[in-house]
Parts: structure tokens; C-alpha cells; sequence
């Protein structure tokens, strides 16, 4: 359980989150959603402890984040932000093999790279695991580092925006992968990722926080935001929402 | 591979250090075995440190551009240094004991790099363009104090500050050797120590962060190291800015790794290759003795440029 109490936060005297109080369950994927500019990002790197809060509180499963060691939150939460590091002589195994970093320090077992292959395999990237990162294509790129977070096999997954300038395929293969995450039995993870597209949000996301200018506009279930006047009132233009027969919804811009 | 080449270049450090000893060795032999003996291990730890130091500095500084002596680490220590001559008199430096003036320069040196370039560094190197352009004004600002500060100086003390200005390779100050080689060999296994840790800050702030590296403070660990190294260096033989360039970039296009416990020991021994092939072939064969200074400054801006112009496009 994530609790997030009152933050607040300012960059170069800007306020940019004013007062943000949500919970995201223990289930699932949650979805970030809002306008650009509204402080998803921010949002989401506050809560994963990058940037330090003015004010307020981020509690994970009962522990203040923002008091904890830096060992310790890695074994706790994994965050993948859009900036990304550029090593381009870095192999795609040598890349998801740093996610392993948090358990061994340098000195990887046998474990380790037990489960790096697992999770090669698990994004399509074992043909791909002697691959130098610059000869790679944008989605090769993407699906390895987000392989990386998941390679640190942690409770708690946080991505930001991992799927903009992905194509359907690949975009597909990774929520699936994800769900599949949040599904698994022997290390279930809850995934809490910001995400622009609606219908993606519609179709995978199980809650969805809703942000806009710095404060929380709506935070439920999916089925409970996902809603005609909410999305239109957030985004401040017209959305319509189709009722599908999965139960889940479709997204008319 | 990457064994091999380091075990090759290790053969080619030993092959050449035999070179310079033993080429046209004349009577007597015990003596002019001895001086050289002296300036080799000299030469052998500066490249050592100098690429080393280079190679820690980009790590953390996330650039293949950059060398400690670009943003002004060894403009720092001369200007320490003619601090110190100020404050104490000529007289007064010189019967400064070789040891402890040595530990303390290069212990002033540690704590005024990791306060200046920690400030610089602190939250990441976000910023290229900052870091180059805040090290550039402050070498020319230290660099402008250290001339002010030498007009105030009599003659006779200038001339004991003017000797640490220019690199020169002709006369290494032998009285330093022991104390460098202590805390070269001390700052060597310190950044082994770190190699793994340095693999993972490689990655950048927030990435190295969200592993568990505590990396604003790592940071500050490796800038008291290449602090050190920069030390050593320039107290031998006195500035060189683009040798580390050189060295760290060969490592870098001959190990193919991101391995810091391979490009660490390859950019020490690359370094250490270049200055002694230079300073072999220019002394021995060619008996011209002050130009390696010029062709590997010369060699190195070449390669800063083609580094640079290669990123634009």
C-alpha cells in the first residue's frame, strides 16, 4: 500500500505539487494521468524518493520513503524515469544485469543471473543480449531498460511514461508483460506508471490517479474515473467514453 | 579479450620500462641506473594517476570530453601552492620537510576540490555545458590570482613557484617520489575498491540512485580521489591537460567494457605507456629533451577537438 499525504513541492520557487493526497492499492497497475504540465512526472518522482518533498509525506507499506537508505528503497521500489542513461557500449544484458546491483553490490551469484535471463526472455530480449544499447532501435531501448527495473524484483515498480513513441506491438507486449507482473504469484508487483494514452489507461490500468495543476482531480478505480465528465473536465475538452463488452471502456478523442 | 589486452599492454609497459633503462647505458653503470630508475618511476606514476584520474573524472562527470585538467583541478594546486610560499616565505617552504609539505598540499588540495567541484557536481552532471564553462572561468580565475599573487612575491621565492608551473620531465623532484608512490598506490586500490560502484554511477544520478548507490556522496569520494591523483602528478612534473584525454579515451576504444575494473588499471597503463614511449624516443633517440610536453598537449587538443567536433555532428 502506497499512502501519499499532503505533498507539496516547489522547483525554482514554482509550486508544482500543491497538496496531494492519494492511496494506490495493493493490486494491479495504477495509472497517473493529466494534462502536461499538471506534475505527473514530479508527482512520481516525489513519491519514489528522487526529489525531496517540501512538505507532506510518501509511506510505502508503512515506510517514509524519504527517511529511508537508498539500499533499502532499491529492494523496496524500482523506478525507470525518461531520462535515461546513455552508455552506448553498454550490452542489453549488461544493462538489465545492473537491476540485479541492489542485492549483490558488484559481486553478482549465480541467482542473479538466473533471473537476469528470466527477465531477458520475459521482454523478448535474449536474442538481443550481446546487443551494444546504440545499435538498438527506440522500442529495443525502451524494453531493455524497463527489463532492467523489473530485474530488481521489487514489490513496487514505477515507470515514467515507458511507452510514449512505442509502436501498437510493442506497446502491447509490454502492458502484457507488466499485467503478467502484477499477476505472478511467486514475486507479485504493483505497478504504478504514468501514461498519456487514455485507451491504454482504459484497457490495462485497475486505478487511476487523476492530476491536475498540482492537486489530485479524482483518484479510484478505473471504471470510476474513466468517465465522460471526469475526462473532459480534466483534460478541459471533449471526451467521450464507450462502455465496451469486457467491461472495460474505449476513449473518443 | 579484455584480459588479454590488459595482460598485453601490462607486457608493453614492462618492455618499454626495460627500454629506458638499459638503452645506451654507459659507465657508471650503478649511478646512471639509479637516475633512471628515479625519472622512470616518475614518468611510470604520472601517466599512472594522470589516466586514472582522467577516467574517474569523466565517469562522474558524464563526459568522454573532459579531463581534471580541463576544468582546472592543477590550476588549484599551483594555486595552492604559491598560497603556501606566500604564507610561509621562501625560506620557509623550502625546509617545509618533503613529506609533510607533500601530504599537506595534496591534502588542501583534496578538501578545496571536493568543496569547489562538489558544488559543480552535486546533483548530478546535468549540465555539460555549466561544468565546462564554470571549470574554464575558474582555471582562468585561479590562474589570475596565482599571477598576482607571483608579482607579490620576491624574485627568489618566484623562482621556487615557477619550478612546480611547467611540466617538465627533464628534472622530477626525487624527494617526492616516495610519498607520491604511497598515496598513488593508496588512491589506485581505492578506486579498484570503488569499480563496481563506479560502474553503477556511470548510469547517472537518478539511475544510480534508484539502485542504492548514495551517489551524491560517491561523487564526492571519487572527486577526493582524482583531487589526489591530480596531486601526484602535477607535484612531479607540474601540469599536463590533455595526456589524461589521450589515455582515457584509448582505454575506452581498446576495452571494449564498462567495466571500471578494466579501464581503470587500461587508462593507468596507457598513460604510463605514453609518457615513457614519448620521453624515450625523444630523449634517447632523438636527444631533444623539452618537447614531449609540447607533442602530447599538442596530440591531446587535437583529439579534444575531434572529440568535440564529432559530437556536434
Amino acid at each position: 500500500m502506497i499512502q501519499v499525504d499532503k505533498l507539496r513541492l516547489s522547483l525554482g520557487g514554482t509550486p508544482i505539487l500543491k497538496g496531494i493526497t492519494a492511496s494506490m492499492p495493493d493490486t494491479g497497475i495504477t495509472a497517473i494521468i493529466g494534462p502536461n504540465g499538471s506534475g505527473k512526472s514530479t508527482f512520481l518522482h516525489t513519491v519514489a524518493g528522487l526529489l525531496t518533498p517540501d512538505i507532506g509525506t510518501v509511506r510505502i507499506e508503512g515506510h517514509d520513503v524519504h527517511a529511508m537508505a537508498l539500499a533499502d528503497r532499491a529492494k523496496l521500489f524500482a523506478i525507470l524515469t525518461q531520462s535515461q542513461p546513455h552508455l552506448p557500449r553498454l550490452t542489453v544484458a549488461d544493462l538489465v544485469a545492473f537491476g540485479r546491483w541492489p542485492y549483490h553490490r558488484g559481486r553478482p551469484s549465480e541467482e542473479d543471473s538466473v533471473i537476469v535471463q528470466q527477465t531477458l526472455d520475459r521482454f523478448e530480449l535474449g536474442a538481443l543480449a550481446r546487443a551494444p544499447l546504440d545499435t538498438l532501435s527506440g522500442g529495443q531501448r525502451q524494453r531493455a531498460y524497463i527489463a532492467m527495473a523489473c530485474a530488481q524484483t521489487t514489490p513496487y515498480l514505477f515507470l515514467d511514461e515507458p511507452l510514449s513513441a512505442l509502436d501498437p506491438r510493442i506497446s502491447k507486449l509490454i502492458l502484457s508483460q507488466l499485467l503478467a507482473l502484477t499477476r505472478d504469484k511467486r514475486h507479485s508487483c504493483r505497478i504504478v506508471i504514468v501514461l498519456h494514452d487514455l485507451q491504454l489507461v482504459a484497457q490495462w490500468a485497475d486505478h487511476v490517479i487523476a492530476i491536475k495543476d498540482g492537486v489530485t482531480f479524482a483518484d479510484g478505480p478505473a471504471a470510476e474515473v474513466m468517465q465522460n465528465t471526469r475526462l473532459s473536465a480534466l483534460y478541459e475538452t471533449e471526451i467521450s467514453v464507450r462502455p465496451q463488452d469486457d467491461g472495460r471502456v474505449a476513449i473518443l478523442l | 579479450m579484455i584480459k588479454t589486452r590488459l595482460l598485453s599492454l601490462t607486457a608493453l609497459l614492462v618492455a618499454f620500462s626495460i627500454l629506458f633503462l638499459v638503452w645506451n647505458l654507459r659507465q657508471p653503470i650503478p649511478f646512471i641506473l639509479s637516475l633512471r630508475a628515479e625519472k622512470l618511476a616518475a614518468l611510470i606514476m604520472v601517466g599512472a594517476a594522470t589516466g586514472i584520474a582522467t577516467t574517474l573524472f569523466q565517469t562522474i562527470a558524464q563526459t568522454r570530453l573532459l579531463t581534471p585538467g580541463i576544468v582546472g583541478f592543477d590550476a588549484l594546486f599551483i594555486f595552492l601552492q604559491t598560497l603556501l610560499v606566500l604564507t610561509l616565505g621562501g625560506v620557509g617552504y623550502v625546509t617545509l620537510p618533503a613529506f609533510g609539505a607533500f601530504l599537506m598540499e595534496t591534502a588542501t588540495l583534496i578538501v578545496a576540490a571536493v568543496a569547489l567541484f562538489g558544488i559543480i557536481l552535486r546533483k548530478g552532471a546535468s549540465d555539460l555545458v555549466r561544468i565546462v564553462l564554470t571549470g574554464v572561468i575558474l582555471g582562468i580565475l585561479l590562474r589570475g590570482l596565482t599571477s598576482f599573487f607571483q608579482r607579490i612575491l620576491d624574485p627568489s621565492e618566484f623562482a621556487i613557484v615557477q619550478q612546480a608551473m611547467f611540466a617538465t620531465f627533464a628534472s622530477v623532484e626525487a624527494d617526492q617520489l616516495a610519498v607520491a608512490s604511497i598515496i598513488l598506490i593508496c588512491a589506485f586500490a581505492a578506486a579498484l575498491w570503488m569499480a563496481p560502484k563506479l560502474d553503477v554511477a556511470a548510469l547517472g544520478r537518478d539511475p544510480a540512485r534508484s539502485l542504492g548507490l548514495n551517489y551524491d556522496r560517491f561523487v564526492l569520494g571519487v572527486l577526493a580521489l582524482v583531487a589526489a591523483l591530480v596531486a601526484v602528478s602535477t607535484a612531479l612534473v607540474g601540469p599536463i591537460t590533455f595526456l589524461g584525454l589521450l589515455a582515457a579515451s584509448l582505454a575506452h576504444a581498446l576495452i571494449p567494457s564498462h567495466r571500471h575494473a578494466a579501464l581503470l588499471p587500461a587508462s593507468g597503463a596507457i598513460g604510463a605507456v605514453i609518457l615513457l614511449s614519448g620521453q624515450f624516443i625523444f630523449e634517447r633517440v632523438l636527444s631533444v629533451t623539452s618537447t614531449l610536453t609540447v607533442i602530447i598537449e599538442f596530440l591531446g587538443g587535437l583529439l579534444f577537438l575531434v572529440l568535440v567536433l564529432r559530437r556536434r555532428t
